[in-house]
């Protein structure tokens, strides 16, 4: 019997996580996507490609979390006919994605409901494709900003207040449109794009050797969470398997990041509701373990420390006795920490109600990461599709359902809390043994796909190696894309004081999602 | 409100020693007379505009305000406005898309005015580069006075830079103690640097 649409060739793609790649056309493109969200599936990726020299097309990708694993769609387009069905209507958070592929690749979603530019500001003109091959990397454009058209918004006492991009505290630049009445808040526009610095059109080219520092810099708070990723899209690529121990070192490094960005947010969100005191508490244990780092692994925020083929770093006995003693004490400061939040009425006032994203919003703008376990969308790579060594570790997964900035506290609690443990038990069962094999490309065209679960959320680098074993194309996609919408949703009836507060509960990265 | 005093005598003062000025990070002689640095006896406000950076030269710059630096308390401080800063303190390559926003912060700020420039890619765009997205280092954008080197630079290394910017010609022995004994002769830090800088 026939079935309508035609189903996808699957085949699998060796991975430390479960991938499966498919071409369609663009009726399978919209019907398999409108599938997975029926089966409460999410869109993951979504961004585009020049593969003219191949196989003759452009084309445009996909990756969808479901229930086996990651689903990797291609849907080819040509010059005649570089438009593709939108499929915002399924996916909101594909909205902006698509508006991302138009600029850079002048590839477009045909019944898209906004038309206008959303990374290209004034750097390269509307005809312009930067990531196109015959794009030159080194053209320089640079033309007059003619003003990006914001949704006005009109009603009695409504006024428009605007916000950056440079900001009063130390934060990435972006800008912000508040529409408000009074103090309370109507509406927010976000505008991004401020820091795009053509990661992607700098990665073409490059060996894998030669790419993986810009890796590790394209979100630094997250440089493990892409290290990992990136050197991950390179082994399923080249077909290498890791060492045991390197594999290993990755999740400490890993578990670190997420500690150490929890304890820095728990500070910062402390003090933006007025108790200074969490941020001088906070802060210093998250400097106790960067000055760790630095004693162990040469480098604070261990840039450079993962890389393809396994790690960069190694970690002898009083290494691992240092960092268990630490971590003990640690978990001493940050139990006493959380027993003051928790029982701070002040600080709670603050929190609770505040900023919030229902988890029926959460589900259907696809909030990804910490923030969407806070408003109870239950996903984390380390649990459901647990690549080694989190096969081994049994990671215990926070939800919150109230989707407030209290919630998106307690899960960051929560999460720093196992992640303790998780580097405990990391640090007494890791294997002896080399940390790293050789990075052998072999020859031919290759596709490989990394995904890891940093600290913000979920990570995906996507990777084409042309027949030398450079780069072709690779895109990285940060967890921000998906939950920057949900910060327009939280903010709304509160008041433009409490911005502030609710931005850095979500504290997203504007340079992973700028590129 | 107990557990939370216990915690705060528990912890006690951990503020390390400040560290003094590094003229070698200085790109070009100071623009000013050490009459008018005086002036940054009491304090000296900063501007921070990040140009573009991958937000870890940010992780360090908000290191500074952490207890073991203490970076308010040698009474710089960061302000929310051009107008009232005296060091801007730039990070990252310089996009494109934020050449206009940094270059009217700078326009913005009175004079006398330093340029700390901070991290490998505010030097030259670092692994950025330069392309049709990125214009490369912050000296290409606005005049520098302090390169701070670092992928991101160290706390330690942005306090050396910011005291070069606004407290050339120091020396490093010339530095003052932490301000755990600091106060004895009533100078704030920045007034005992110059005191004994002579
Ligand atoms: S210098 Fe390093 S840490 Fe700073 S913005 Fe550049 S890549 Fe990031």
């Amino acid at each position: 019997m026939k079935t309508s649409p035609p189903p996808i060739a699957f085949e699998e793609l060796a991975s430390a996580v479960p991938v499966r790649r498919g071409q369609v056309d663009p009726d399978t493109w919209v019907a398999h996507c409108a599938a997975v969200r029926e089966g409460g599936g999410r869109l993951v990726a979504l961004w585009g490609a020049d593969e003219r020299a191949h196989s003759g097309n452009y084309a445009l990708h996909a990756c969808l979390a479901e229930r086996q694993g990651l689903t990797w769609l291609t849907l080819a387009l040509n010059d005649a006919a570089t438009s593709y069905p939108s499929l915002h209507a399924i996916f909101p958070a594909a909205a902006r994605m698509q508006r991302a592929v138009r600029d850079l690749l002048g590839l477009q979603a045909h019944d898209a409901p906004d038309s206008r530019p959303w990374l290209r500001h004034n750097a390269w003109g509307e005809h312009q494709f930067p990531l196109r091959k015959d794009f030159d990397a080194a053209t320089a454009v640079g033309q007059p900003d003619d003003g990006y058209p914001f949704v006005p918004v009109s009603g009695d006492g409504v006024h428009e207040i605007a916000v950056g991009p440079v900001h009063a505290g130390t934060i990435e630049p972006g800008h912000f449109r508040f529409s408000v009445v009074g103090e309370k808040v109507l509406r927010l526009e976000e505008r991004l794009g401020y820091t795009h610095k053509g990661i992607e059109k700098r990665f073409e080219g490059l060996s894998v050797e030669e790419a993986a520092p810009l890796a590790g810099r394209i979100s630094g708070d997250s440089t493990s969470a892409y290290a990992w990723a990136y050197a991950m899209a390179v082994e399923s690529a080249a077909g290498i398997s890791l060492p045991a121990r390197g594999v290993w070192l990755r999740a400490l490094l890993l578990e670190r990041e997420r500690m150490a960005n929890h304890l820095g947010d728990l500070g910062a969100l402390g003090n933006d509701a007025g108790l200074a005191f969490g941020l001088a508490q906070f802060s210093r244990l998250k400097e106790n373990a960067l000055r760790a780092n630095q004693a162990i692994f040469g480098h604070r925020y261990a840039m450079d420390a993962i890389c393809p083929g396994g790690s960069a770093v190694t970690l002898d006995g009083a290494g691992a006795s240092r960092l268990l003693h630490e971590l003990n004490v640690l978990e001493d400061e940050v139990r006493r920490l959380k027993h003051i939040y928790d029982e701070h009425a002040g600080l709670q006032d603050r929190l609770l109600t505040t900023g919030r994203v229902t988890p029926a919003l959460a589900a259907q703008l696809g909030l990804s990461g910490l923030a969407g376990r806070a408003s109870g969308q239950a996903w984390d790579l380390r649990v459901q599709f647990p690549h080694a060594p989190y096969d081994q570790l049994d990671t215990r997964m926070t939800t919150h359902r109230a989707g407030d900035v209290a919630a998106r506290v307690t899960v960051r609690m929560e999460e720093l809390l196992e992640s303790l443990r998780l580097c405990r038990l990391i640090l007494h069962r890791m294997p002896p043994g080399p940390v790293a094999v050789p990075c052998r490309i072999p020859p031919g065209r290759r596709m490989g796909v990394g995904w890891v679960e940093g600290w913000r959320g979920e990570v995906l680098v996507a990777l084409t190696l042309d027949d030398d074993g450079r780069i072709e194309r690779l895109h990285a996609h940060d967890p921000s894309w998906q939950n920057w919408p949900a910060l327009e949703h939280a903010i709304m009836g509160n008041i433009v004081p409490d911005f502030p507060l609710i931005n850095k509960s979500f504290n997203l990265s504007y340079s992973g999602h700028d590129l | 409100m107990l557990h939370l005093l216990r915690q705060i005598l528990r912890t006690g003062i951990r503020t390390d020693a400040y560290p003094a000025p590094d003229d070698t990070m200085r790109v070009r002689a100071a623009q000013f007379e050490a009459a008018v640095l005086k002036r940054f006896g009491r304090a000296a406000a900063i501007r921070h505009v990040d140009a573009g950076s991958c937000n870890a030269c940010e992780l360090e710059i908000n290191a500074l305000n952490n207890p073991y630096y203490n970076l308010e308390g040698l009474g710089i401080h960061f302000v929310a406005s051009p107008r009232h800063a005296d060091i801007l303190l730039v990070t990252g390559p310089v996009s494109r898309h934020m050449e206009t926003a940094l270059k009217r912060t700078y326009d913005a700020m009175p004079e006398p005015k330093f340029v700390v420039a901070a991290g490998r890619c505010a030097g030259d765009g670092g692994v950025f580069g330069t392309s049709y997205a990125c214009l490369g280092g912050v000296g290409d954008v606005i005049p520098i006075d302090v390169l701070v080197p670092g992928c991101p630079p160290t706390p330690e290394d942005l306090m050396r830079g910011i005291l070069a910017a606004i407290a050339p010609g120091q020396g490093k022995t010339a530095f003052g103690s932490a301000p755990t004994e600091e106060g004895t002769n009533g100078l704030s830090p920045l007034e005992n640097l110059h005191a004994h800088g002579g």
